[in-house]
């Protein structure tokens, strides 16, 4: 086989796994397969900026909240339904990260996390201080009539799981298909040696800027499918907290990987699961997990894979 | 004939040094124009400005005419400026192909792997298109920088220092593949090696303290009195 025939082999045959497993698992895992190829997404739109183009953001939980809420508020607020609900949280998502990213990428490095975690403050107290509309640190839960697609009823288990899977399945090739473009290969180039880029005719700003607002779209998706399909809408999702996890997320499964993102999802997911059924300090768990990480396998499951032969992994 | 590219009375200083102090030079187009100059004399921050890598602060810089002082690296590149490094620069984590491959498509060409394959193939490293960049020898990385430079396919090469770390048989080879650019690109060379100097350059222009000392074609230069006491030191070099 062709590197290209395993690629697409692999990727799609992810796909299909995760289509088969709704008919295997019982369905508890089922719901949060569901839930983790959402967050997915999220760390996806995460990689793309931090594993492919070095951008280190504190902040995209701005970008999964404006997401939630955009989809959310054009429920509530607007009267639209479900689809266009969804379409508009992955606009905000995008629109935002382009907006904080006029500012944010005058820095970089370390500069560029603090600014950017600054600016995710900013909407999560933003999210707080309009709480007539937003709902405040209660939020609200989108009434379940709203959360149809034509027939299709999000709050029960298959069509939510499909869905799921959808928007997983979309994103997962789309991010297969940029980074093994040409753009992919700026991206990287501009991780690599943002000054060496420069001389060869490519515009740092507009390459990280177009790369951020990828990024926030993913977020954006993310956040909203995230509310639809769970049925709640929450400033929580505007902390500090879920900007760290899609960075947790990526750095296990593998930085600058395709499915490292859900690999790191998963495995992330059912160490939490675990872990607290176990003890209550199940941060401890997680924490000595990221030091085991760090010092076996920094590049993440993937990461070291492909250090170690599978140098075809996009 | 108008030259292709002209800077005017340049200045650069960095606190009180005058790494450049006004400072011109034109480049015939098709032409192959070494600068040279004693270690510090300015050579590197002088095409800096050129290449846009470092602000003017006074002068005027053109290409074809238009007025490019201002415009930032990138986009000089675009307009046929390309630079290449004198410490190497390729993407040590990138394939070979890669690395080309980001000149090429810089460059707006179709047929990205035929064009890669070419460039790779002039340079002599066709067969490596598959490793790392930074598993390259330091010779055969320097061999990549101008193949990126190349792809680039730019009107003026700035090539910084490019035989340093060459092997002699290499150097050769460098001679002939710079001699075979001519007249399609312009060629502006950094050079240390006084014998690539004279064999290549048609035109060669002498920096000392920030500003030119003189020009002249390689015959001129050898026999330029001030050029043998600020630089090549009376007897050793020219001959």
């Amino acid at each position: 086989m062709t590197a290209s025939q395993k690629i697409w082999a692999l990727h799609l045959g992810l796909i299909a796994v995760l289509f088969a497993a709704q008919y295997v698992l019982p369905p508890y895992h089922a719901t949060n397969l569901a839930r983790i190829m959402v967050l997915s997404i999220f760390a996806m739109g995460y990689n793309i900026a931090f594993g492919y183009t070095g951008l280190l953001s504190l902040g995209h939980a701005l970008f999964f909240a404006a997401g939630m809420y955009g989809m959310g508020l054009s429920l509530t607020l607007l009267g639209w339904t479900a689809l266009p609900a969804l379409i508009a949280g992955l606009v905000a998502g995008g629109l935002l990260a382009g907006a904080v990213g006029v500012l944010a990428l005058r820095t970089a490095g370390v500069s560029f996390m603090i600014v950017t975690l600054m600016f995710a403050q900013a909407g999560y107290l933003a999210l707080l201080y309009f709480g007539t509309i937003t709902g405040g640190d209660e939020g609200f839960n989108p009434d379940r009539s709203l959360r149809m697609i034509g027939s299709l009823d999000l709050s029960a288990d298959t069509p939510r799981y499909l869905v799921a899977l959808g928007l997983f399945a979309l994103a997962l090739l789309l991010c297969l298909w940029l980074v093994r473009s040409p753009f992919g290969r700026v991206m990287v180039a501009m991780r690599e040696n943002e000054e060496r880029s420069r001389m060869l005719g490519y515009n740092p700003f507009a390459i990280k800027l177009i790369t951020l607002v990828l990024s926030g779209f993913y977020a954006g998706l993310a956040g909203a499918a995230y509310g639809l399909l769970f049925g709640y809408v929450g400033a929580t999702f505007a902390t500090i907290q879920y900007s760290i996890l899609p960075m947790l997320y990526v750095l296990l499964g593998g930085a600058g990987t395709v499915i490292g993102p859900f690999l790191g999802a998963l495995a992330m997911f059912y160490l939490i699961d675990l872990a607290s059924g176990i003890t209550d300090a199940y941060f401890f768990v997680v924490g000595a997990a990221l030091v085991a990480l760090v010092l076996f396998a920094p590049k993440g499951i993937l990461g070291a894979l492909r250090e170690r032969g599978v140098r075809w992994l996009p | 004939m108008a030259p292709l590219m002209v800077a005017q009375d340049l200045h650069r200083h960095f606190g009180g040094l005058r790494a450049v102090d006004g400072a011109s030079l034109s480049l015939q187009a098709g032409e192959i124009h070494a600068l040279i100059g004693p270690n510090g004399a300015g050579k590197t921050t002088f095409v800096g400005l050129l290449s846009g890598r470092v602000p003017v602060q006074s002068g005027r810089i053109e290409l074809a005419g238009e007025d490019i002082t201002h415009l930032p690296a990138h986009q000089r590149v675009k307009k046929g400026i390309a630079y290449t490094f004198q410490i190497t620069s390729v993407f040590p984590r990138l394939t070979v192909f890669d690395n080309v491959a980001l000149a090429v498509q810089s460059a707006g060409a179709a047929g990205l792997d035929q064009q890669v394959a070419t460039h790779l193939s002039r340079v002599g490293l066709a067969d490596h298109e598959a490793m790392l960049a930074g598993s390259l020898s330091y010779g055969h990385q320097r061999l990549l920088e101008l193949a990126m430079g190349l792809a680039l396919r730019p009107r003026v090469l700035i090539l910084d220092e490019p035989t340093q770390g060459l092997a002699a048989s290499e150097i050769e080879g460098f001679k002939a593949l710079v001699n075979g650019l001519a007249p399609d690109t312009t060629v502006l060379l950094i050079e240390h090696n006084m014998d690539v100097v004279m064999d290549l350059a048609h035109r060669i222009t002498v920096l000392n303290f920030g500003q030119v000392l003189a020009v002249g074609t390689p015959q001129d230069i050898r026999q330029n009195r001030a050029v043998q006491d600020a630089y090549l030191g009376g007897h050793d070099a020219a001959d």
